[in-house]
């Protein structure tokens, strides 16, 4: 489970991208397409390799004026299952 | 019935190729080299494509790095936007080849594993030194940074190796593995005899995969095509007839599966006559089987026939003589428990299998 202080990063051969005849966001990984909500979209901008789980989610608390332990539980979600297809990786 | 755009085009560049693996997925009627498309007319494909909704290209064969200008081809389905995944067997890749596709923008690399030792590999790919020349070119995918996906085509002869190649997969810093048990069309269909895992088999790499699934999450993914001879339920093939997915042949054919050609009557068009969406939305072939209104009974009445899609079309062809009828890898097909008692009895057949024939 992705902790407070993980840097989550996004591996090389995932990317995010706006399909343009669907109008709406994805993300390509090897051989498969995940269709992506605006939280998904969020969430997904806000990694840059650089901030931890927890600066994320507090960014986003602030942004969406929404709780943070309620934005953490949401995002940990999402990206625990991304993790677990391997279409994120974490840091320490 | 709305027609969902494609998400996914698998461009076979070529039937050329150096292995000759019995279960080879090519029709067995192999398209010649001065019948291949252009540079230019892939160029074009790939843009319609993207323009028609795909977002996954897989470039594949035969072998596609037997096309010399498969840099370029990478180049142009990057233009075009694609998501460019490359399947190949490794044979005839360089270190230097492997640079200039990174450079090109290759999203990702499939690799075929035949077997987990030389002579397995080489024995049933038909390809002496092969699967040495396939390590270098692992190692070099790893040391770029190409993320992998390994992919296992499993049978009687090799189910035996499937723990290995789940270690080989985590050694070579895959992300995943298709375990993909044998499919009997075209050449395989010709070898079912010598490749049909016999039911034992087909429940212990159930079993394999589901421990390893368990013990590697989150370091490896596992895709399984289980045995479907020996299975309850048939395979969702291609995620329901032209619905998500579609594989244009050398020569310029479009066609809703790989084996396709199989079912007599269907008429395919090709992208030298029409535009890909055309084909696509209103081609004959892509609308015989789609949707669910084609079905007869016990499909038609079926809580699963949104889950599976009655199956294969081209097994139904081949095994009952009708491709509309059920799949007979399917419990409620009237043909399931003859099928079963069949698979055994090609599991207990003579090993020797035919190799897949060279393109002209």
């Amino acid at each position: 489970m992705i902790g407070a202080d993980d840097i989550p990063v996004i591996p090389r051969g995932v990317r995010m991208q706006f399909d343009r005849v669907r109008e709406r966001w994805v993300l390509l990984a090897p051989e498969r397409t995940v269709a992506l909500d605006e939280i998904g979209v969020a969430i997904l901008s806000e990694i840059d390799g650089q901030r931890s789980f927890g600066q994320i989610t507090e960014g986003l608390a602030a942004k969406y004026a929404a709780p943070p332990e309620e934005i953490a539980a949401d995002s940990r979600g999402f990206l625990g299952a991304l993790i677990d297809r391997r279409f994120l990786e974490v840091r320490q | 019935m709305t027609i969902q755009p494609p998400i996914a085009m698998l461009a076979e560049l070529t039937h050329r190729c150096p292995l000759s693996c019995p279960y080879c997925s090519n029709p067995v009627e192999l398209a010649r080299k001065d019948s291949e498309l252009d540079t230019a007319t892939w160029a074009d494909l790939f843009r319609q494509a993207a323009d028609l909704g795909v977002l996954q290209l897989h470039l594949s064969g035969g072998e596609p790095v037997t096309r010399r200008d498969l840099v370029d081809l990478v180049v142009a389905a990057r233009e075009a936007g694609l998501y460019t995944n490359l399947i190949t067997s490794g044979i005839g890749l360089t270190e230097k080849r492997l640079h200039d596709l990174d450079a090109a923008g290759l999203d990702h690399i499939q690799l075929s594993l035949q077997g987990t030792d030389a002579e397995m590999a080489d024995r049933i790919g038909g390809y002496r030194g092969g699967f040495a020349r396939k390590m270098d070119v692992a190692r070099w995918i790893g040391e770029i940074g190409f993320p992998l996906t390994l992919n296992a085509v499993l049978h009687r002869q090799n189910l035996h190796q499937l723990p290995r190649a789940i270690e080989m997969a985590v050694e070579m810093g895959a992300r995943r593995i298709e375990v993909a048990t044998v499919q009997f069309h075209g050449w395989a269909l010709l070898s079912r005899d010598a490749l049909m895992p016999t039911r034992e088999q087909a429940r212990e790499a159930d079993a394999i995969v589901a421990e390893a699934r368990a013990r590697l999450k989150g370091t490896l993914v596992i895709d399984y095509v289980p045995a479907d001879y020996h299975s309850d339920y048939p395979k969702k093939c291609m995620g329901g007839w032209g619905s998500t997915g579609l594989n244009v042949a050398p020569d310029g054919l479009v066609l809703p599966c790989h084996a396709a050609q199989t079912i007599p009557g269907l008429v395919f068009d090709r992208v030298q006559d029409k535009p890909l969406r055309a084909i696509w939305y209103e081609g004959s072939a892509f609308n015989a089987y789609r949707g669910t209104d084609w079905m007869p009974e016990p499909c038609a009445s079926c809580e699963r026939k949104n889950v599976d899609f009655g199956g294969c079309r081209c097994q139904a062809m081949a095994l009952v003589g009708d491709a509309a009828a059920t799949d007979p890898t399917c419990i409620r097909s009237p043909h399931h428990a003859a099928l079963q008692a069949r698979a055994d009895a090609f599991a207990a057949g003579d090993a020797a299998f035919t190799a897949r024939a060279a393109a002209g």
